[in-house]
């Protein structure tokens, strides 16, 4: 009964700015009560459950432990919270770990007991310090391990500490059992029980409520997380091209064209689940579709249905296509496409379609390679047929059709 | 189309700025009678305003433009059509289920915009290019036996009109292209609407996940 109800919790106030690494602060990682203990360690330079120890035993052979633990307390600033979303996600947040503190709550009472108990054997002594240490050193230990694991359950976490206590009782029960007398060990093991009950009945309100703030303090990090996450993303993507579109203000068509492309980044990554890796006839006609609108600034709208695995014929056919959308985009004199690709069993068939001026098909020159050679031939070398259907005025339709494999 | 009084017609759109770029859009072609930015504005906005057409967006602070749809379906003579910059089919497909008589994504143009609204005021169905492509999909063939043929399979025509519409085709084109009259045109997409509305096809109800989008 000794630092267990010093206090509940410290004031998350203000504290002075860090200025140096070894100033002398209340430490919020790592504290048990208000951070005394681990903020003199680190200060100090030495193990904390050394200084721990030490205020244990001081508060034991003659309570200035408390007080010096109260004036520490009042007079030490703590350290600043961590900023919240620069944190790293790997630090756990400022908590406490109530079991460790009740360990060492369990050996400052054993030892009060001891000392001003009356009728201990002087010989029962170091056994029941030894155990108690031992004690603690087995619950630093659990603690550590449940520290990687620490999202378990609060259900299996509260078992694991009542297994704790009835190790702790029952071990130093066996000791006084082994050392003294059969009446004293006893009321040494009722004594034992009742501090215990003791301890759990002060802890618990406040071992749960630290609970609540601990998850509540892990939601909000994960959604500062998610909020930092999606901070990148923007800062990375829209950010950037909103400062490009600002500096290329006068260029309409740079505009466009970076609005269209941020555009098309934007609901891939909204609207995806996840990039088809490998790529596939849809993922790859939308992109051929999105290289096309950023080289010439024009606006395609492209319609998918089904999806079938790439080979050589839907690789022609695909690029057969792209020709086509450049055509529309470089000689109609519209700047809005229609592609329609459609996979119905074997049968694979794009069609790229503008309502813009049309031309006279047959008073194509004929070195023009761009529809006989990219877009026809290529479609008859692998098989397939190319129908383009145009007048002047009409808009033109060029129509891709070729089997599978 | 229609000469004779403006169509009524009720703007919900989250955006202000967004709203403010439709109406410019539209000019004098329509009667912007109310605007909402989310779903309780909005079913309050219709409910007193009883407009022909509602341009519905699809996302909604307060539950979207299904809500809307949902809180009101048959208390108000309005029809819906939705708007969205969205390319995810089951918002999509959502909002049509829901009693959207179609939907046009916010790329679309002033003209065409007026014109959809005018098709939707008279009972017809809008489809853009890409609802029509959503729809080849969801009643792609299978094999799957239907419960409900009539609903569950749409036609060969149909399908033909669909194909169209996601070429880029406009009813008069299709029309001209099939050889059949825009009346035509309109019964078919008509129809596929209906069935896309009622059809219990597993595609459509829990399609999104399995499909790419777009």
């Amino acid at each position: 009964m000794t630092i267990g109800d010093v206090g509940e919790r410290d004031e998350t106030g203000k504290a002075p700015p860090e200025a140096g690494r070894a100033r002398l602060e209340r430490a919020r990682r790592g504290r048990l009560v208000a951070g005394v203990c681990r903020g003199l360690a680190d200060h100090l330079g030495i193990d904390v459950l050394v200084v721990r120890g030490a205020f244990v035993l001081l508060t034991v052979a003659s309570g200035i432990g408390v007080a010096a633990y109260g004036a520490f307390w009042v007079l030490v600033g703590s350290t600043p919270p961590p900023d919240a979303v620069a944190g790293e996600s790997a630090a756990d947040p400022p908590r406490r770990d109530w079991r460790q503190l009740l360990a060492y709550t369990a050996v400052a009472a054993g030892l009060s007991m001891l000392t001003w108990g009356a009728g201990f054997a002087e010989a029962a002594l170091w056994p029941f310090v030894a155990g108690a240490i031992g004690a603690a050193i087995l619950w630093q230990q659990a603690d550590r391990d449940q520290r990687e694991r620490w999202v378990l359950p609060l259900r299996q976490r509260w078992w694991r500490t009542l297994l704790g206590l009835l190790l702790v009782v029952g071990g130093t029960g066996g000791f006084v059992v082994r050392n003294v007398d059969a009446a004293q060990a006893r009321s040494v093991v009722i004594a034992m029980l009742v501090i215990a009950t003791g301890v759990a009945v002060i802890v618990t309100p406040w071992a749960v409520r630290l609970w609540q703030d601990l998850e509540a303090e892990r939601n909000e990090r994960v959604r500062s997380q998610e909020r930092a996450e999606l901070a990148a993303h923007i800062h990375d993507s829209v950010l950037h091209t909103l400062t490009l579109i600002q500096r290329n203000a006068q260029d309409t068509a740079e505009v466009q064209r970076l609005a269209r492309s941020q555009e098309r980044t934007l609901r891939a990554w909204l609207y995806q689940p996840k990039p088809e890796e490998g790529g596939t006839f849809a993922s790859v006609v939308k992109d051929v579709t999105g290289e096309v609108e950023d080289a010439h600034g024009v606006q395609i709208e492209v319609v998918v249905v089904g999806d079938c695995p790439l080979d050589d014929r839907v690789g022609a056919i695909v690029q057969a296509a792209r020709e086509a959308m450049v055509n529309a985009a470089k000689y109609s004199g519209t700047k809005s496409v229609s592609v329609f690709a459609e996979v119905e069993g074997d049968e694979v068939t794009i069609f790229v379609r503008d309502r813009g001026k049309g031309f006279d098909l047959e008073g194509v020159p004929a070195d023009r390679m761009g529809v006989r050679g990219s877009i026809i031939g290529r479609m008859e070398r692998n098989g397939g047929t190319a129908t383009v259907r145009t007048a002047p005025g009409e808009g033109t339709e060029v129509r891709l059709e070729i089997t599978r494999q | 189309m229609s000469e004779s009084p403006l169509r009524r017609v009720v703007l919900v759109d989250d955006h202000q700025m967004f709203r403010t770029g439709v109406k410019a859009e539209l000019g004098g072609s329509v009667e912007i009678v109310g605007e909402a930015g989310d779903v309780d504005e909005a079913v309050a906005v219709i409910r007193a305003t009883t407009p022909d057409v509602v341009l519905l967006d699809v996302h909604l602070p307060g539950g979207g433009g299904i809500e809307v749809l949902r809180r009101l379906t048959g208390s108000v003579p309005s029809r819906f059509l939705a708007l969205s910059v969205s390319d995810a089919a089951e918002d999509v497909i959502g909002v049509v289920r829901g009693g959207a008589r179609g939907y046009v994504t916010k790329t679309i143009s002033g003209p065409e915009l007026t014109d959809a609204i005018d098709r939707v005021a008279e009972g017809d169905a809008v489809f853009s290019p890409r609802l029509a492509g959503f729809v080849l999909d969801a009643f792609a063939a299978s094999d799957v036996p239907s419960v409900d043929p009539e609903l569950d399979q749409i036609t060969q025509r149909e399908r033909d009109v669909l194909r169209l519409i996601a070429r880029g085709y406009a009813y008069k084109e299709i029309a001209k292209e099939l050889f059949i009259s825009v009346k035509t045109v309109e019964t078919h997409v008509s129809s596929v609407l209906r069935k896309l509305q009622l059809s219990n096809r597993h595609e459509l109800s829990r399609w999104a996940a399995a499909r790419r989008l777009v």
